[in-house]
């Protein structure tokens, strides 16, 4: 009944009037053995959701019967490989157990197995630090472009200047969006972007003959910066956060000498705060001859109106699979392209795109003092395509309206939930929200229950318990994908959820009640984990 | 709640008895949740206050081991390998390693049970 759910004309009242009409008779729950009446269901349900048949599905290699294939092959009309002769002892007689089903059994079978999914393309997908925004088509498009999608990496360059030429065009978009002098696409994702700086900060101090041994991170730290640091050989030294939220400059100042290689800061931080001292923290670090590294996940905030490069920061990554929409999670893969100030450059990893004196462009390897390699080939090229298709399509007025309208359903959706949940810190939001639990922590109903009944009412949870420096965290990111009726559809949903934890707390502690399968037991799923399935003896 | 006074307290949520049994507290375990791994040292592993010496795993996180003094590991409780829902029952009576200190007067410095507990409550703010 898509349209009666569309109807933005009736009240809340009328709305759920007719919902309880269109669905009558008692339900019994399959997750928890209660029985609960619809009504009972729909007066805590928005207009976001209803409930639909869920196909049930087994695994596929419950449905396998012996014999069955999708396809009959013609008989083999070439000479029979002996492949034991061809492949010696690596030769693999024993295939184990394969599924073997007809062909319809298998596209139903991953057809139910989506229809379990959630997905952008279903509704909002808050998750903080995330920037889950909307992958647009146009870069599904042009990376379907025969020559881009068919391109090889062993093409000789000759052949590949178009390839080379998105290389190029994308390096050059993203120095100019972050003001920083030179940049590798090379890394797969964000902590591989982290790990790429950080080896350049190590390379570069042991060129100036002084080895540090420290890395400065705020509490408020994405945890892969500490994790990157330690791979990176670095000790890692916490930095406490000011009463705002933000870096504290004086303990900062304190904090630095001439062992701290770099400070690693995101900024916006993780409370989706602008470190407004951010010019001062970079005089800091270089005046004791320190680098400093911006973590770029909350770049989203920052596109078309600041530049990293412009208030002090020396080494940083982009996630294009956040801030430049190509696919994230299991959508993926991810790029994490690291931009550098100039005195980084002879560090990058190799190769670099270069024009030659011909003026074509090629790949240069002649790096003495690079880092090296750090992903093969040139890094996961299919991203940039839909990086740069985004850029274009946007152009410098359309980035820089993103970052406003990501800025403002933030602090849309702050407005509008303010009062109804905690809000730790009052400073300023940009691109993310963070709220507590606080209120609804003494109904003994946290972060992790509301996100669960969340996904009763179809959206996909916010990030819990994110960041550290907040007790029972909410962390909410629109981005700037979403409509106002959407955004209303989720603020709807958290102030009746905040409304349930004071009516019915077990309600929301028993939560999900719509989905599949209740919640799941994660503490039995860790002390005894089943890792593979095995047919039953 | 009330700590039990035969021991000190660090500010990181490790408790360590007089006879160098070291454990975390109600507090750690109940900020955790449930806890399904518990990793220790060996025995005979040199410990230095205030720096790690093991995690401890639960649905939520994993976090680092502060040993509260110096010393070395003279016993480990290898129950937890296979019972690491010990913690959770009981923080104050599951140890996770007994060790010989180096120095009996790095306890002075460490928190009293009315110290911790006011501690606890004064973090709790945010």
């Amino acid at each position: 009944m898509p349209q009666l759910l569309g109807d933005r004309r009736l009240s809340d009242l009328q709305w759920h009037r007719r919902m309880d009409g269109a669905a009558a008779g008692n339900h019994r729950s399959r997750t928890n053995g209660k029985t609960l009446t619809d009504k009972y269901f729909m007066k805590h349900m928005t207009r976001k959701a209803t409930r639909h048949i869920s196909q049930n599905e087994g695994l596929i290699f419950e449905k396998s019967s012996p014999g069955k294939a999708a396809w009959k092959l013609p008989p083999l009309d070439v000479p029979e490989v002996d492949t034991s002769k061809l492949l010696g002892k690596q030769e693999r007689k024993d295939l184990g157990t394969m599924p073997e089903v007809s062909e319809i059994e298998i596209i139903r079978h991953f057809t139910r197995l989506s229809t379990w999914n959630y997905a952008i393309d279903l509704g909002m997908f808050p998750l903080g630090s995330c920037t889950m925004k909307y992958n647009p088509r146009v870069n599904e498009f042009v990376s379907r472009v025969e020559g881009l999608a068919n391109g090889h990496p062993y093409q000789p360059e000759k052949i590949s200047q178009g390839a080379l030429h998105i290389l190029k065009t994308l390096s050059d978009c993203l120095i100019e969006i972050t003001g920083m002098d030179a940049i590798t696409l090379q890394p797969a994702a964000g902590a591989h972007g982290e790990l790429t700086g950080l080896l350049m900060v190590r390379a570069y101090h042991h060129s100036k003959g002084h080895p540090r041994k420290k890395i400065l991170i705020p509490d408020s730290a994405h945890g892969t910066n500490p994790a990157t640091a330690a791979m990176v050989g670095y000790a890692v030294e916490n930095l406490k956060s000011n009463e705002s939220g933000m870096v504290d400059v004086a303990a900062l100042a304190a904090q630095m000498n001439e062992d701290v290689a770099a400070l690693m800061v995101t900024n916006p931080n993780t409370l989706g705060v602008f470190e407004h001292d951010i010019h001062e923290i970079a005089e800091i670090m270089h005046a004791k001859g320190g680098l400093l590294y911006m973590d770029g996940a909350n770049m989203n905030a920052l596109v078309g109106k600041a530049r990293p490069g412009d208030f002090g920061v020396d080494v940083m990554h982009l996630n294009l699979h956040k801030t430049f929409s190509t696919p994230h999670g299991g959508g993926g893969p991810g790029s994490g392209p690291v931009a550098v100030k100039r005195i980084l450059e002879p560090f990058l990893p190799k190769p670099v795109v270069v024009s030659k004196a011909d003026g074509t462009l090629g790949f240069d390897y002649n790096r003495p003092q690079s880092v090296g390699r750090v992903r093969a080939f040139y890094g996961n090229f299919g991203m940039f395509v839909r990086a740069l298709a985004y850029i274009f399509a946007n152009g410098p007025d359309g980035l820089r309206q993103t970052t406003e309208d990501a800025v403002l359903n933030a602090n849309y959706i702050r407005k509008g939930l303010e009062g109804t949940y905690d809000l730790p810190y009052s400073t300023r939001s940009m691109h993310e929200v963070v709220f507590s639990d606080k209120v609804q922590a003494k109904k003994g109903v946290r972060t992790m229950d509301i996100a669960k009944r969340l996904i009763d009412y179809g959206f996909h949870p916010y990030t819990t318990a994110f960041p550290l420096i907040v007790s029972g965290a909410m962390m909410i990111e629109p981005t700037e994908s979403e409509p106002k009726e959407e955004l209303d559809l989720f603020i709807e949903a958290m102030k009746s959820i905040a409304a349930e934890v004071e009516e019915d707390p077990q309600f929301v502690l028993d939560s999900p009640h719509n989905t599949r399968i209740s919640r799941l037991d994660e503490v039995a799923a860790a002390r005894k984990p089943v890792l593979r399935w095995k047919p039953e003896a | 709640m009330s700590y039990p006074t035969d021991r000190k307290y660090t500010k990181e949520h490790e408790w360590i008895s007089s006879d160098g049994k070291v454990g975390i507290t109600t507090h750690a375990q109940d900020s955790l949740g449930d806890i399904v791994f518990v990793e220790l040292p060996k025995v005979g592993t040199e410990l230095t206050a205030g720096k790690t010496f093991g995690t401890v795993e639960s649905v939520k996180a994993v976090s680092d081991l502060y040993a509260p003094a110096s010393g070395t590991v003279t016993e480990v409780n290898g129950e937890l390998a296979t019972s690491p829902e010990n913690v959770n029952k009981d923080a104050h009576a599951a140890w996770m390693v007994k060790i010989a200190v180096k120095d009996p007067a790095e306890l002075n410095v460490l928190l009293s049970a009315a110290d911790y507990e006011k501690f606890v409550s004064e973090e709790a703010g945010h």
